[in-house]
């Protein structure tokens, strides 16, 4: 009874969402207010529905309800309650259901948060937004119904969930990655309602940034949860391996972050405004893409997810539809720029027209190496694979380059940067860091290569600028303390983001370059030496799980006579599916990760085959991402963004900020206080 | 009258560029939809050409032993993929045996598979491989580009790829793509 209910309340969620794509947008045609102002009530039905039935999915799952098929493949009378719960979005089906949840999700907050806004461009986006809620619930009712039935005959006990899923990383890593896919589907709707009104200025987008940045940031972390996840739970010691599936969630971040930048512009000088919209409307597509890549099962992928081609073209259709509807709307109503506004070759502008072109070009990369195996069979070129040497060469240099003019692009003002580029003390911070980085590597005891020297270099003088410039933008006649609250929430969201980045490189370039590897057999009582660590193999027993049985190995790492951890790696064999899982034990450090993974127990019955890896900095990878993620946070609270609704609230608004609103700053916002 | 003109043609331009994207899109649509009737099946691989990656992994059959790329210097050699959770590879494995009893020799590659399953495969189905490389990471597979389980590698006397066949190796196959390369790689070696 219950899995009807929460069929039901799904048909309903789709009647509601029909109904908001349709009548507050033609409301704003008709002028019909009742029509408009219908926009928000329909979200906040539409929600609970949707909520209502993820619940009930969620509920079949604790309460072990296989007769309901989807939990009977994906879950078992003995898994943990918390991986029954995570279990609801492990497989195709459930997974749907989440996106369509954070989809209503995110309406909802857009009609909440939106109280300042036209009312008009409200109920345009918000019927754009039920647009791709329709497709969804379609997708999901017609092709992918978590709530049918194995009727007469109900399985005893369920298949389980994969075991490679029973994990942390699982229960956090896909509702963060929805919540930045499906966030990117707030400024597609912001894009495609400025399209609909014909009407595209600096308010919007105002309006469209903190949106963007909060989707922005939920990208970053789930691609950087997922990488984590792949890197501990996978047991390869590997954190990204240009899968598909990753590229996949990776193109709509370089778009995104694409759009990050090119929204300030348009918002600050009121330029790239076609090219913006045209960047909201990519960013979108390709999260819509990469769900299609994945579901469709046309690439072949280390993400084994049951592929059916049904689905897949049920979701190339819709996929049409949104891409080639929007488009289409983008090429007959974009704005057609008579005139650029002019900008020096060393502005703010210039810079970030640049980010914006390699960031691009390095997703074309991506797209061009992730399709080409696709294209090459179609034009019958043979059947070729492309793998990380392809993705390496064409991304290495773009990032680096990216990151080149990063450091000094922040610095620069908006239309013509006054004075030098190349101040004296930006100078020797260049040098600096030039210097200190290969020092680092010599006193780290590295090799000196090439493209480590360079990463490290570029990172370090990121972050190098990126201190002076907070310092320098701080230093006040009245204090420090002054000079720091001056400065706005986008600005140090800003240099925390790009501090991010720096951090990252860093990692991804000590991890790639500094690597040390070993394969080998060991018996308990034996050791080894590998870099400046000794492992000692102390013992091996068995161990029980709730739903598995493990050896369990001990090792315990000592430098230098000084015991370092103690770390227990597991092979577990899940009785019910049948698998066996290697969990790795690593020892994680802000310089190092000690990895063990146990390979396999070899014949004479006490030797087993191991790999130890040391990998240095490779948490830098994913503090650089949290911090990226954080400082998109703080961009999106800038108190600018909601200066609207505070002024209206409150008297104590400066008089200034009010000003604000109605003019767009001519000056260097992000920089400065618009005191204009 | 010119310039008014001028501006007019520009504007139309500029709003054709608008359609670009439009474009794009219209042209990847249809590959897409294509790509959904295809079978990702037999690939030539990138290594084409290039030796065999460098690697050092256990035996399956002989645990002791560390194995490495050495293995394939001095004859022309397939290598074969497999796993036991791979049913193509069950179909296979007769003709394998069959081109073992050839003279061809053949070295395995054990794909992510445990290694009791795997040594009692051998045993039960016998072992048509001169050694095989017990790969339970996948590593060596990730870094040969291997797509799946079955798959199978010509590689010469120097250790470097000649050819691939993603899929199960049969006569059909074995013929088509396989045979003439093997000899004609062979001869020059008994010179």
């Amino acid at each position: 009874m219950l899995a009807e209910v929460g069929h039901f309340a799904l048909i309903l969620a789709l009647c509601l969402a029909g109904i908001q794509a349709v009548l507050p947008l033609a409301g704003t045609y008709s002028r019909r207010r009742l029509w408009v102002a219908a926009a928000r009530p329909l979200v906040s039905g539409q929600f609970v529905f949707v909520a209502i039935s993820f619940v009930i999915l969620a509920l079949l799952f604790i309460g072990d309800d296989f007769s309901v098929s989807y939990v009977a493949a994906n879950s078992n009378s003995q898994l943990p309650t918390h991986y029954k719960l995570s279990a609801v979005w492990g497989a195709h089906e459930g997974s749907l259901l989440l996106w369509s949840l954070v989809l209503a999700g995110w309406s909802l907050a857009v009609a909440l948060c939106s109280r300042s806004l036209p009312v008009e461009l409200v109920a345009r986006i918000l019927s754009v937004l039920a647009c791709i809620s329709v497709g969804f619930y379609l997708l999901l009712l017609l092709t992918s119904n978590p709530f049918e039935r194995l009727l007469p005959i109900a399985p005893v006990d369920g298949g389980d969930l994969n075991p490679l899923l029973q994990d942390f990383g699982l229960i956090v890593h896909p509702p963060m990655l929805y919540m930045g896919y499906v966030g990117f589907s707030v400024p597609f709707a912001f894009a495609i309602a400025a399209l609909l009104a014909g009407r595209m200025d600096s308010a919007w987008a105002r309006w469209a940034r903190p949106w963007t940045n909060a989707a922005w940031a939920f990208l970053t972390l789930g691609i950087a949860l997922g990488s984590w996840w792949a890197y501990y739970e996978l047991g390869w010691g590997g954190w990204w391996f240009w899968d598909p599936v990753e590229n996949a969630s990776f193109m709509p971040w370089l778009t995104g972050t694409a759009l990050v930048h090119s929204l300030a512009v348009a918002e600050k000088r009121g330029l790239f405004r076609s090219w913006t919209l045209l960047l909201a409307i990519l960013t979108f597509s390709l999260s819509l893409l990469g769900t299609f890549l994945v579901r469709s099962g046309i690439l072949t992928s280390v993400h084994a997810f049951a592929a059916d081609p049904t689905r897949g073209a049920f979701i190339l259709i819709f996929l049409a539809m949104v891409v080639g509807g929007s488009l289409l709307l983008f090429a007959l109503r974009g704005p057609v720029i008579y005139r650029q506004a002019a900008f020096a070759p060393i502005s703010r502008e210039a810079f970030l027209l640049a980010n914006n072109v390699l960031l691009v070009s390095a997703c074309g990369a991506v797209f061009v190496g992730t399709l080409y195996p696709l294209l090459a069979d179609a034009m019958n070129w043979g059947k070729i694979s492309v793998g990380p040497p392809y993705f390496n060469l064409m991304f290495v240099p773009l990032a680096l380059t990216a990151l080149l003019l990063m450091a000094p692009g922040s610095t620069l003002r908006w239309k013509q940067h006054a004075g030098a580029l190349l101040q004296r003390p930006f100078m020797v911070l260049t040098v600096a860091a030039g210097v200190s980085s290969i020092i680092w590597l010599l006193w780290l005891g590295y090799e000196i290569h090439l493209v480590p020297v360079l990463a490290v270099a570029l990172g370090l003088w990121v972050f190098l600028v990126s201190v002076w410039d907070v310092a320098q933008k701080t230093s006040s006649v009245r204090g420090r303390w002054v000079g720091i609250r001056r400065l706005r929430g986008s600005y140090y969201g800003m240099q925390l983001a790009h501090v991010g980045v720096a951090v990252a490189v860093i990692g991804v370039a000590m991890t790639s370059y500094y690597n040390e590897q070993k394969d080998l057999r060991l018996a308990p009582g034996e050791s080894v030496v590998v870099g400046h660590y000794r492992f000692e193999f102390t013992g091996l027993e068995q161990v029980r799980g709730p739903n598995y049985i493990a050896h369990q190995g001990s090792f315990s790492i000592s430098r230098e006579g000084a015991p370092v951890a103690l770390l227990q790696p597991e092979k577990r064999f899940y009785s019910v599916a049948g698998q066996v899982m290697t969990e790795a034990a690593i020892d994680a450090g802000l310089w190092r990760d000690l990895y063990v993974a146990l390979g396999e127990r070899l014949d004479d019955g006490a030797s087993w085959t191991l790999r130890i890896y040391i990998k240095p900095f490779v948490r830098w990878i994913w503090l650089g991402a949290l911090l990226m993620a954080t400082g998109g946070c703080v961009a999106m609270l800038d108190k600018r963004y909601s200066k609207l609704a505070v002024s209206r609230n409150s008297v104590q608004a400066p008089s200034s900020e009010k000003l604000e609103v109605t003019a767009p700053e001519p000056r260097d916002g992000a920089g400065l206080p618009g005191r204009g | 009258m010119v310039p008014g003109c001028r501006a007019a043609v520009s504007d139309a331009v500029t709003r054709l560029k608008l359609f670009v994207p439009l474009l794009a899109f219209a042209v990847l649509a249809p590959l897409l939809y294509w790509g959904l009737g295809r079978d990702p099946g037999a690939m030539p691989t990138a290594l084409k050409g290039k030796p065999i990656p460098a690697f050092t992994l256990p035996s399956l059959t002989t645990p002791d032993a560390q194995l490495d790329q050495a293995l394939f210097a001095g004859q022309v050699s397939l290598l074969n993929v497999w796993a036991t959770w791979c049913p193509s590879c069950r179909i296979e494995h007769p003709y394998l045996m069959h081109l073992a009893e050839q003279g061809v020799p053949v070295f395995g590659l054990n794909y992510k598979d445990e290694g009791e399953p795997a040594r009692r495969w051998l045993k039960d189905l016998g072992n048509p491989y001169r050694e095989v490389i017990f790969d339970a990471s996948g590593r060596l597979g990730l870094d040969l580009g291997v797509f799946g389980a079955p798959e199978t590698y010509l590689v010469d006397s120097r250790g470097i790829v000649r050819a691939r066949h993603v899929g199960v190796l049969d006569e059909r196959v074995w013929q088509k793509e396989f045979a003439a390369l093997y000899q004609s790689l062979q001869n020059p070696e008994e010179r």
